[in-house]
């Protein structure tokens, strides 16, 4: 796997889709900027129109998530601050982001973050104890619900899945 | 008004005030999880209604965009049912109406997501999702309350008495329901009622209360006919945009 999103590469930002991509992987989550909309898996795609315009698409996550709005300013003013033109972004709800996909850096990160990722079983994102049990589906926004760790008895929260 | 768009307003208005009811409950709920847990159903309620009333706009064709929809109509041109207009009340009141609407929600949405329609499809696909939380989470306080103390259980068949009469209009078609439907687009709404009759006498088992009796079920949102309070509920949401306009973040 390549790792993208080095400093270096943003310099020579070419037209090319693979490098588009690894631009906008540098862009993040406005409320979990530990990852990025890569991650989050909410970037279905970038590709090129029958205009030629260049089309980023990404997906909501929830529908009433105020980030959408704030990634969706994020990756325009990443595109025009690299000189890319001729670009725009397209929300296409179907098929229904599922956090399926995000990916397993996505949640690797979140871990290291704090979030215990979406698997079947909340782990304690600090001593990995799988005893844990909910305090409260809602949390402070709308993907995540608040958990306590029965071992070391620290709470956390668990990015639901959906 | 052409038929698909009254269908899709009926869905977007459902979300928009029922998010705008929600809402008031913030730093009101009785304990902080809920008002955390009210602010998120509100929260993708309204999210859900922008979806609706954006698509409502493009199919209209007349230039109004999902803002000019909630907040530049007057009570007579919105669609919802009548029971998602009912004031707050308290926590009981709020709940049992939550309920009654997740539980509809629930079974519409899954319709709507095999709509001809793709966009209809996508957005009901969307809402299907996060309405199962709501439906978990308002059910089990349904259970919890209705099978608590002497209090909190006859708060909730006060509620349960006094909202029953909205339930009615929940499962009513009409000319609009019946062209979606031949259309492909939409669904037989009284085909509803007996999936979500069974599955309250389930919970309300649960939850020790009483399914009521027969009465008077009131009617007439769909079509634009509304109780005073939504009066009450739009003025306090449209005031800003009307009073300043072009108003923008
Ligand atoms: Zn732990």
């Amino acid at each position: 796997m390549m790792c993208h999103g080095e400093r270096s590469e943003r310099s020579e930002v070419g037209n090319g889709i693979e490098a588009i991509r690894a631009l906008l992987d540098d862009v993040r989550d406005p409320e979990i900027p530990a990852i990025s909309i890569t991650d989050l898996g909410i970037m279905r795609d970038v590709r090129r129109a029958s205009d030629g315009a260049l089309e980023i698409v990404l997906t909501p996550t929830y529908s009433g998530c105020p980030a959408t709005k704030a990634i969706q300013e994020d990756v325009e003013g990443t595109l025009r601050e690299h000189g890319v033109e001729n670009a725009r972004v397209v929300v296409q709800l179907a098929p229904a982001w599922t956090t399926e996909w995000i990916t397993q850096r996505g949640r690797e990160r979140l871990r290291a973050f704090g979030i215990a990722p979406p698997e079947e079983v909340a782990r304690c994102p600090r001593c990995s104890s799988a005893s844990t049990r909910e305090l409260a589906h809602f949390g402070s926004t709308p993907c995540k619900a608040l958990y306590r760790c029965n071992a070391c008895n620290e709470p956390f929260d668990y990015f639901k899945r959906l | 008004m052409n038929a698909r768009v009254e269908y899709v307003l009926r869905f977007g208005d459902n979300a928009l005030v029922l998010a705008q009811r929600l809402c008031a409950w913030v730093a009101h709920a009785p304990i902080m999880e809920e008002d955390v847990a009210l602010a998120n159903v509100s929260l993708d309620l309204f999210g859900q209604a922008r979806l609706w009333l954006a698509y409502a706009g493009e199919l209209e064709g007349a230039g109004r965009d999902e803002d000019a929809l909630a907040f530049h109509r007057g009570a007579g041109e919105f669609r919802n049912v009548l029971l998602v207009e009912r004031p707050n009340g308290d926590f009981a009141e709020t709940t049992v109406r939550g309920y009654f609407y997740d539980l509809w929600a629930s079974l519409a949405l899954a319709e709507l997501s095999r709509s001809k329609d793709e966009r209809i499809a996508a957005i009901a696909e969307k809402a299907r999702k996060e309405n199962a939380y709501h439906l978990r989470r308002s059910e089990d306080w349904m259970i919890r309350l209705g099978d608590g103390t002497e209090e909190s259980r006859s708060r909730m068949q006060r509620a349960v008495n006094d909202f029953w009469r909205y339930t009615g209009e929940l499962f009513l078609g009409d000319e609009v329901d019946a062209t979606m439907r031949e259309q492909g687009v939409g669904f037989d709404p009284t085909a509803l009622r007996e999936p979500w009759l069974e599955r309250v006498r389930a919970t309300f088992a649960a939850a020790t209360l009483d399914v009521s009796s027969d009465v008077w079920m009131q009617r007439g949102g769909k079509q634009g006919v509304h109780t005073e309070s939504l009066g009450y509920l739009l003025a306090e949401m449209q005031v800003l945009p009307r009073t300043i306009s072009g108003a923008a973040w």
